[in-house]
């Protein structure tokens, strides 16, 4: 069986920064190797959501096979792999890095290395790849490349003269990266000839075609005579078809060690074939894993409900659907006295939840209103029992030990006439100082452990504006700490209101019930009594506001005999109480809840 | 809307047993006032004088149509009213002529009640004399207020003074009934010039005040100064306060309705009773049997169907059950009797004992089976309206 040979393979990947000219590098390469012609080009080829376009970030990873002529003369087979570039989605990140033998570090020559990507850098070098430096958007009239290469070349400790120097716009060196890459890039190894070992490092669900995995093979060859094996979860499946992306899917007979391509293997659901599982084969089924294989686990949840409580079910039947493609998406029922009937939504982060979201209302018409994002706490109560919560309803009454919430290591890359207001932000979010570098004369990396639950809350927006956009931000996941965490509840005419309950720092729960209190007060129309609005931590008050009652509800003028009229207005008014929710007695239209809820929200970080 | 007009049988047929009344709208005014939104215009507006001219005859020619599309099953009417507009913009003459032809078309209860609207600067000694003697047994003054800035912002062209001296013109020509409309709320107007406005209206012993607040309407002049700030909208909080001082001035003539005092018109009770009514002239509503209609709006639409023998009405709707359910609770509540609770469901009834408790509804008329607005109940009656017909 033909094989491609080994020594003549070259995967990488590439890690930029947004905007930094990943796609559109990605777009010349298809045109200059060929596989995509100009009639054919549009931009952004590989980023197939249109919320990925509209955004120019990219939220499932891609991988193309191009054929490359390289300046030895010879041909090799390059399979570049388009990685998601947000913190959301670090573990995808490093499968595809897992994927590859090197990787091409592009910085906009404008702006310097960003946080994220130094994030990724890391990462990289963890796993070994072989970094190629190169600086994008040379034409650009502010490009300092002498000063980024500097700066990269102290990262990474090479020498600045390494760094390229492109313009993934105008095509200028882009051929000098094609062969940077077979030059310095190692062949994969492996051998053909020992059982099948390959990593799935994206999983999609196609309506058609059922779930695709897109995978990088370590060892041996696949191919639909075989039956496949999913090593984590030993599951067999058949193998309907196998192939690779160039850059529309192409049947082969295998694909064999060192290669990148696809399988379809016959499962429903993405859940059957993960990201960062070996996949093998049953008649030989190689005995190790390839390792790194992990659960997704959501990290912030957040309710969603139907605007129009009778599109529950059509709400649920959307969530079904997306799940069909996203491992990382768990949901549950739940209801809430204010806003009815919605999900319990558990996501990766607030950029992932933004595009479910999104997702939810564009692809699937849905109207939605969702409660402010939350992380997971880990409650200690005094009888030793230990509780999860995901929601602020779900706090238990009784006496607690200790209440543990996750912190995260962050990194915060910024111009360094801002690291005192950044440090001021950090301190003020419980951030405790882990370290402060300069990456060159001006550009500062500060190390953080902030708690998750302020990183979600409004903290990338207070960076962005403390930092005129100059600061970029990437954390990760390390562990739990104890802290002083109170539940602070809304109250309306003394009913508790789920939807506001918030879990906050003992320290912040004042101006949370305050900043609510007034809030609400100003979004509750007045009612045939006085409404008091309190926020309380148990059964102590913090903050109280009131609403005063309304005393003219009437309308005293002379209609003659158009008795319609008033019944019709009658009938709008009703309309228009239809569509308040009740909270007790208190009439709470169902834009309060929205405002209530909306403002403070932050926009996810990208 | 049938061009004959005519009605069915079920509308028809418990005619007679409810008081029927007859109701003329003359949609002519001298000026427009800021604040209003009736159906009237002026001589201007209707190129020269002509159609104003022959409204008499116009009116005339409704009434007899009213009379064949009634048929035998008329009865004799017990309320007339003519409102507008300025029904005394019309000679006096007009109005005894149409009063007239009702006789002569339906015949008039022999204690009815007979009203027309007028305008304080539109009448005079000769003028109330004349309406006395054609058969009118009750005139309603658009006093508005006493206060002249008052009614410079409403656009009301009489003097201060002048409606007190009308009402004393009307009494002397032997009229036993006399109401003083005012309006209250307009902007700029303090406490006490609505205070000055209440006692001017009692010094000359009116039967009957109405006091209804200024509504602010889109498509008024008034609604357009507003809008763009140059006047301010009245403030909820300072018409309840304003309301609060008419029934204090007025309750020796006690309430019977939310916006009236005194001894109550019965053609307006018949409005909220939901008796039945012919109404005369452009924009007139009618209501017979659960059949409630309209006539066309422009006074030349509606010469134009008269003439070609056809009804005016523009619409019509005819109420289910459950639409006259909800008016009798929407109208009745309104009045100083209430409405019986047996017309509310379960959560209507449910919302009944919560008003109670609030202070919306007078207990001891609940526990007679019966829902009563108290003071505080009056001034949010439509809040409880909403929740009565749950």
């Amino acid at each position: 069986m033909p094989t491609t040979d080994p020594a003549s393979i070259r995967n990488f990947c590439i890690i930029a920064h947004i905007d930094h000219g990943k796609s559109t590098l990605a777009d010349r390469m298809l045109q200059l190797t060929g596989v995509v012609d100009a009639r054919q080009m549009r931009a952004q080829y590989l980023d197939k959501m249109d919320i990925e376009r509209e955004r120019g970030i990219t939220i499932k990873s891609q991988n193309v096979r191009l054929p490359w002529t390289a300046d030895d003369g010879r041909a090799y087979v390059l399979h570049m792999i388009d990685t998601p570039g947000h913190v959301d989605f670090t573990y995808e990140v490093s499968r595809s890095l897992a994927a590859c033998e090197g990787t091409l570090l592009l910085v906009d020559a404008a702006q310097g290395i960003e946080a994220q990507t130094l994030a990724n850098l890391y990462l990289a070098l963890e796993n070994d790849l072989h970094i190629i430096p190169v600086l994008n958007k040379i034409d650009l009239p502010a490009a300092q490349p002498d000063k980024y290469a500097e700066e990269i070349a102290k990262i990474i400790g090479c020498d600045a003269s390494d760094v390229l120097r492109i313009s993934a716009k105008t095509g200028e060196g882009v051929p000098d990266v094609l062969n940077a890459i077979v030059r310095d890039i190692p062949a994969p190894t492996g051998s053909v000839d020992s059982p099948a070992r390959a990593m799935i490092f994206d999983s999609v669900y196609d309506s058609y075609r059922g779930v695709i995995t897109y995978v990088r093979v370590f060892d041996g060859q696949l191919s639909t005579k075989d039956r496949g094996l999913m090593m984590s979860t030993q599951n067999a499946h058949e193998i309907l078809e196998v192939g690779v992306v160039s850059p529309e899917m192409t049947p082969t007979e295998s694909l064999s060690a060192g290669e990148v391509g696809y399988v379809i293997p016959g499962v429903k659901n993405v859940r059957q074939a993960r990201v960062g599982d070996t996949l093998t084969t049953v008649r030989n089924t190689a005995t190790e894993s390839l390792g790194g294989y992990r659960d997704p686990r959501p990290m912030v949840f957040s309710g969603l409900y139907p605007l129009d409580g009778s599109e529950y079910p059509a709400l649920r039947e959307a969530l079904d659907k997306l799940r069909l493609n996203d491992a990382a998406l768990v949901y549950e029922p739940e209801t809430s006295l204010a806003l009815g009937f919605g999900f319990r939504v558990g996501f990766l982060g607030l950029l992932h939840l933004e595009i479910v979201r999104e997702r939810l209302e564009r692809e699937h018409g849905l109207a939605l209103i969702s409660t402010a994002p939350n992380v997971v706490y880990t409650v200690l109560l005094e009888t030793g029992e230990d509780v999860v919560v995901t929601n602020p309803s779900d706090w238990p009454g009784g006496k607690i030990a200790e209440i543990r919430e996750p912190v995260a290591k962050a990194m915060v890359l910024l111009p360094s006439d801002y690291v005192g207001t950044v440090m001021e932000l950090c301190q003020g979010r419980r951030g405790v100082l882990q370290g402060m570098d300069y990456l060159s004369e001006d550009r500062v990396e500060l190390r953080y452990t902030l708690p998750m639950g302020e990183i979600i809350f409004d903290f990338f927006d207070q960076l962005k504006s403390r930092t005129k956009g100059y600061a970029s931000l990437d954390y990760e996941m390390s562990g739990e700490q104890a802290s002083d965490l109170v539940k602070v509840d809304i109250l309306l005419q003394g009913e508790p209101v789920d939807a506001f309950s918030a879990i906050v720092h003992k320290d912040k729960a004042y101006a949370y019930g305050t900043n609510m209190a007034t809030k609400l007060r100003e979004l509750i129309p007045r009612q045939n009594f006085e409404v008091p609005i309190q926020a309380a931590i148990g059964a102590r008050v913090i903050a109280r506001e009131n609403i005063r009652a309304i005393r003219k509800d009437v309308l005293a003028k002379c209609y003659g005999g158009d008795i319609t009229r008033k019944r019709k207005l009658l009938e709008k008014q009703k309309e228009g109480k239809k569509r308040m929710k009740m909270v007790g007695r208190v009439e709470v239209p169902q834009e309060a809840f929205i405002a209530a809820l909306s403002t403070g929200k932050e926009s996810a970080g990208k | 809307m049938p061009t004959s007009g005519a009605l069915p049988t079920v509308a028809l047929d418990g005619l007679g047993k409810r008081p029927f009344g007859l109701y003329l709208h003359v949609p002519f005014c001298a000026t427009r006032c800021g604040y209003c939104d009736f159906n009237t215009y002026l001589g201007a507006e209707l190129g020269g004088g002509a159609l104003q001219a022959g409204y008499a005859d116009m009116a005339l020619a409704e009434l007899r149509f009213a009379r064949s599309v009634l048929g035998q099953a008329c009865p004799q009417v017990d309320t007339v009213f003519v409102g507008g507009g300025t029904p005394t913009l019309l000679p006096a003459a007009d109005l005894a002529r149409l009063l007239s032809a009702v006789r002569a078309e339906f015949g008039l209860a022999p204690e009815a009640e007979v009203t027309t609207e007028a305008n304080p600067d539109s009448v005079d000694e000769r003028c109330l004399a004349e309406l006395r003697q054609a058969g009118f047994t009750r005139v309603s003054f658009g006093m508005q207020s006493a206060v002249p800035s008052v009614l410079r912002v409403l656009d009301r062209t009489h003097t201060a003074g002048r409606p007190q001296q009308a009402a004393k013109e009307a009494f002397s020509a032997g009229f036993e009934q006399v109401s003083l409309d005012l309006i209250y709320g307009a902007p700029g107007e303090s406490d006490d010039d609505w205070r000055a406005s209440l006692e001017a209206a009692l010094i000359t012993g009116p039967t009957h005040v109405s006091a209804y607040s200024l509504i602010v309407e889109d498509g008024t002049r008034l609604g357009r100064q507003v809008a763009r700030g140059l006047l301010p909208a009245p403030d909820d909080d300072v018409l309840a306060d304003r309301y609060l001082l008419a029934e204090q001035a007025l309750s020796d003539l006690g309430w019977y309705e939310v916006s009236n005092w005194g001894e109550p018109c019965r053609h307006n009770l018949g409005y909220w009773r939901g008796a039945d009514w012919w109404g005369v002239g452009p924009g007139a509503h009618s209501h017979v049997g659960g059949m409630r209609w309209w006539n066309v709006r422009h006074p030349q639409a509606y010469a134009d169907r008269l003439a070609a023998g056809h009804s005016p009405g523009a619409g019509r709707e005819q109420l289910g059950a459950e639409d006259r359910r909800v008016e009798r609770i929407l109208l009745e509540v309104r009045l100083r009797d209430g409405l019986p609770l047996r017309l509310l469901h379960a959560a209507g009834l449910a919302a009944a004992v919560r008003h109670v408790e609030g202070g919306l509804l007078e207990p001891e008329a609940h526990a007679a089976g019966r829902a009563v607005l108290t003071l505080r109940g009056r001034l949010l009656a439509d809040a409880v309206v909403r929740d009565l017909v749950d």
